[in-house]
């Protein structure tokens, strides 16, 4: 049980994806500037992310390992990970009409997204059981959602104070991102 | 190597299966009025209705916002179908077919400055400040956006002669009976 807790911190404080890894930096900036969008990617992503990192799992377990088909994990992994994007945006479409139009281009955008892919490799590398694969695509998703929402809150603050001209905008956002990572390397020897 | 083929070819037709079926359970109705004006709008997203686009120009039209007779390339045919289709009385006196324009800067005329090149829609004019501006012929709609902002009217509108590879059967001018 312990092990578990501990593996769900370490993936989502201790080597957060987006400020640790440095994966996922795209949504990461696009879909940042409202509390409101950054909750919707931030989830329609978790719902992405711990989908394909499960069936990254399945299939290395029960494809690729046994038909020695190693070769071809990248080319499969990114056809589940679009065939899981496909059905998020049509599901997101259905329930939400307006957070699909807020998301825009970024939902589809969800299949580059380096950190699905990411995760769903490195769960396949560090070889774990399928309740790990659960929990550490999860934790990694929730880390990913946790620094979006702080990342949105940090940009709201940001619109409405006063900020120097040459830095307005994208600038002063990426040195809050790099601020908040440095943060983050507090985290390190917790797990 | 028959192993990658059969599990590959396995594993994208089940996910296209899944995703099929997802599509059916998951389908939002759409207004499908409005995607019948969109299949017969010219679909070149020219603008020169006024609407950003086809598909917003056909919801407008749908909802009777918009008259038939807004789309300038689609001329008295297409007005003719679409009072047909959405059984409205339409005036086509004042509809004039006009043949599909492609923009050209006369280049002795231009001073460069910027106006048409930061309009276009499409990106078709090339340029910079102070350079002089051309044309990319196959980039342009011929939506007229930068014709009208010329300081020095140096941008004429050229009616595109068909050529063999451009030339296409017109679609049926009547609706059939």
């Amino acid at each position: 049980m312990g092990e578990y807790v501990l593996l769900i911190l370490g993936t989502a404080l201790v080597n957060n994806v987006v400020l640790v890894k440095f994966l996922g930096l795209c949504p990461f900036m696009g879909v940042s500037s409202k509390v409101d969008s950054a909750l919707g990617m931030g989830l329609a992503t978790t719902f992405v992310l711990t989908l394909a990192a499960v069936a990254g799992w399945l299939l290395e377990r029960f494809v690729l390992g046994p038909l020695d088909i190693g070769f071809l994990r990248i080319l499969t992994f990114i056809l589940v990970i679009a065939a899981v994007v496909q059905f998020t945006e049509m599901a997101v479409r259905k329930l939400s009409p307006a957070l699909h139009q807020v998301l825009g281009i970024f939902l589809p955008l969800i299949t580059t997204n380096c950190a699905v892919l990411g995760v769903a490799l490195l769960n396949v590398q560090e070889d774990h059981g399928f309740l790990q694969s659960v929990l550490y695509g999860l934790g990694s998703a929730l880390g990913f959602t946790l620094v979006m929402l702080l990342f949105a809150g940090l940009r709201e603050r940001l619109a409405l104070a006063r900020v120097p001209a040459a830095f307005a905008g994208t600038p002063i956002a990426f040195v809050a991102a790099g601020l908040l990572s440095l943060a983050f390397m507090g985290f390190a020897g917790l797990a | 190597m028959i192993a990658a083929i059969f599990s590959l070819t396995t594993l994208g037709l089940t996910l296209g299966w899944l995703l099929g079926v997802a599509a059916r359970y998951l389908k939002v109705e759409g207004n499908p009025l409005a995607e019948q004006v969109t299949e017969l709008l010219p679909g070149s997203q020219c603008g020169q209705c006024g609407y950003p686009g086809c598909a917003p120009a056909a919801e407008a039209i749908a909802s009777r916002a918009a008259s038939v007779t807004i789309c300038p390339p689609g001329g008295r045919a297409l007005a003719e179908q679409l009072a047909g289709l959405l059984g409205v009385p339409v005036d086509l006196s004042g509809v004039v077919d006009k043949a599909p324009v492609i923009a050209h800067i006369h280049e002795n005329l231009c001073v460069g400055c910027t106006k048409c090149f930061k309009r276009c829609p499409t990106d078709a004019i090339m340029g910079a400040n102070n350079m002089i501006h051309s044309v990319f012929a196959d980039a342009c709609t011929g939506c007229e956006l930068c014709f009208e902002v010329c300081p020095t009217e140096c941008i004429e509108m050229r009616t595109v002669t068909p050529t063999l590879q451009t030339w296409y059967w017109p679609e049926p001018s009547v609706l059939p009976a």
